[in-house]
């Protein structure tokens, strides 16, 4: 799959296969590509195949079939290649909870080649720019989520490298570190360029960071393309009316099959589809006016990515891995 | 500019993060050594009478029995090579190395760093509380230096047989779990007792295919004996076949461990 006009991807894939003994296709012959310099965030649940695809494409996994190219690198054939193209922060951690942060920078710097001079230099420009300045000679084992997701980030980062792999780099992160991350990738790819891909089940994180979504479902990617075509895809937005008296449920599904299939929700509450958008609001609000439908609350809402995982794979993603 | 490192700076740089992590790690340094120190004291006390038996031969126990913490001692560095290698497996820092342009070869024989500096620290230890209890050298000071070598070979190959048992097993647990049986080899051989005084039939048989026999009867020569080239060719020549058929099958299981392409 190549872009016209573009220039080749940094990644690109076609009919990937994963297959473990004794096991289904943990990865069932995906097709993508991600442009230099894009944010590819790759959505999907627990268990999806989104973590054995990144250990193919860093070249940690050799896959079933298929083919693939990172960077211009055959992933099977150019494997040497290839890790000299990426940085890769995998979904734990790795750290050496012995190690200070800075002992880490320089062993990754030294087995990258950076020449002595450099290293220490790098180091402390890299620990700065991930805020764990003050941390650098501190055990790993004392730092936080946060500390050691943002030091896999800088080890990553160590031969600058032209393509970022993060898998589900904010995952038991709080909401402020979870931030934090977010600002320095996109700021590694709009400021610097580099390609980025990323793994989250965070609908949030995939909205707010990537150009171009990936759902990856059963190890099938079942959607794809910018959050805005994913989510236009699904159409119009949805209402939800919630009345004052929870028996009046049925007459409140009535009145709303108007507008489109009513689909009840518990406690009175009815959700409908409005083909015509939000424009339509005034009209249910004009018509429980006057049918006197006290009415407790009444929510617009857009379509999410979660609508879209909804339309695409008949479940939520949030519990849809367990 | 970037270069790539050649095998023996790699092996120095995996190596030196090895030896930092154990020397940082207390425990993995003082409990190891002082276990076969207790057992020392308690069997070169308890025991001491074997030299009563006729054909025993030398007079003092403790230099008998001086080979058995060095060999002990071996033991551990093993399982605290094997566990560390085990904790890179579970926690993903051997694939974080595996990312770099590092060779397989180094990542294996560097991650036995640590177990190289627990070897060194051991064999000096053991030494100086030979010496502290009396332990005098028939091979007078040439022998000292063999003897920290032999030692030092020893609990490299151990460390050999660690980091297979890592690679194989994956699990620090597991080989925990399998440390008991180690010290049965120790407690089946010559430990205690030379092999031509030991009464039960079956036991001297299996002390006699018993390789742990041979690296205490090496280190053991160069006290009571002095210059005894054929305990000395045995001890070396185990702790040597230890290491390589270890290192052989580890490559193998690291390939199996680590299929970067």
């Amino acid at each position: 799959m190549r872009f016209m006009n573009d220039p080749p991807a940094a990644i690109e894939v076609h009919k990937l296969v994963r297959e473990f003994r004794k096991g289904p296709r943990a990865v069932d012959e995906i097709d993508l590509a991600v442009r230099t310099g894009e944010i590819y965030g790759f959505l999907g649940p627990n268990g999806a195949g989104k973590s054995t695809t990144v250990l193919m494409l860093t070249t940690l996994l050799p896959p079933t079939s298929g083919y693939a190219t990172v960077g211009g690198y055959d992933i099977v054939r150019e494997g040497a290649r290839v890790r000299a193209a990426i940085g890769a922060a995998l979904q734990e951690a790795a750290l050496d909870v012995i190690l200070t942060g800075r002992e880490h920078l320089m062993l990754q710097a030294t087995l990258q080649g950076i020449p002595a001079k450099q290293r220490r230099v790098r180091a402390q420009a890299l620990l700065e720019r991930v805020g764990l300045a003050e941390a650098a000679d501190r055990r790993v084992g004392g730092y936080s989520g946060g500390m050691k997701r943002r030091l896999d980030l800088a080890l990553a980062l160590v031969h600058e490298p032209r393509i970022l792999f993060l898998d589900e780099p904010t995952t038991g992160l709080d909401l402020q570190s979870r931030a934090a991350l977010w600002d320095e990738v996109a700021r590694l790819a709009h400021d610097e360029g580099m390609t980025v891909f990323l793994t989250t089940q965070y609908l949030e994180e995939a909205d707010a960071l990537a150009d171009r979504i990936g759902i990856i479902d059963h190890g099938k990617i079942v959607a794809e393309g910018t959050p805005a075509q994913l989510k236009a895809e699904i159409g119009s937005p949805s209402v939800e009316v919630t009345p004052v008296d929870p028996n009046a449920g049925g007459t409140l599904a009535e009145l709303l099959s108007g507008f489109g299939a009513p689909q009840r929700n518990g406690r009175g509450s009815v959700t409908v589809q409005l083909p015509g958008g939000e424009a339509e609001l005034a009209e249910i609000v004009r018509l429980l006016d006057s049918r006197q439908l006290r009415v407790e609350s009444l929510q617009l809402h857009q379509p999410s990515l979660d609508d879209v995982f909804l339309a695409k794979t008949g479940r939520k993603l949030e519990g849809a891995g367990r | 500019m970037i270069r790539e490192r050649s095998l023996l700076e790699q092996i120095g740089v995996v190596a030196r993060r090895s030896a930092v992590a154990t020397y940082r790690q207390r425990a993995l340094l003082v409990f190891p050594m002082v276990f076969p120190l207790i057992l020392f004291a308690i069997n070169g006390s308890a025991l001491s009478k074997a030299t009563e038996i006729p054909g025993f031969p030398t007079s003092s126990y403790r230099a008998f029995l001086i080979a058995m913490p060095f060999v002990q001692g071996a033991m551990f560095v093993s399982i605290s090579a094997g566990t560390s290698l085990a904790r890179d497996i579970e926690t993903g820092f051997l694939n974080r190395l595996a990312l770099t342009p590092l060779r397989s070869e180094a990542m294996l024989v560097g991650q036995l760093g640590g177990a190289f500096v627990l070897g060194c620290v051991q064999a000096v230890v053991y030494l100086l509380v030979g010496f502290a209890t009396g332990v005098g050298f028939a091979s007078g000071a040439g022998g000292v230096l063999v003897l920290l070598l032999l030692s030092i070979a020893i609990s490299f190959a151990f460390a050999c047989l660690g980091g297979l048992l890592a690679l194989r097993l994956g699990s620090g647990e597991a080989i925990q779990g399998i440390f008991p049986l180690l010290f049965v080899t120790l407690f089946l051989s010559s430990s205690t007792l030379p092999r031509n005084l030991i009464k039960a039939e079956w036991f001297r048989e299996v002390a006699t295919y018993n390789p742990v026999s041979y690296l205490l009867e090496g280190l053991r020569s160069l006290v009571i004996t002095g210059w005894d080239a054929q305990a000395l060719e045995l001890a070396f020549g185990f702790a040597l076949l230890l290491a390589v058929i270890s290192l052989a099958l580890s490559g193998t299981a690291m390939k199996s461990r680590l299929v970067r392409t």
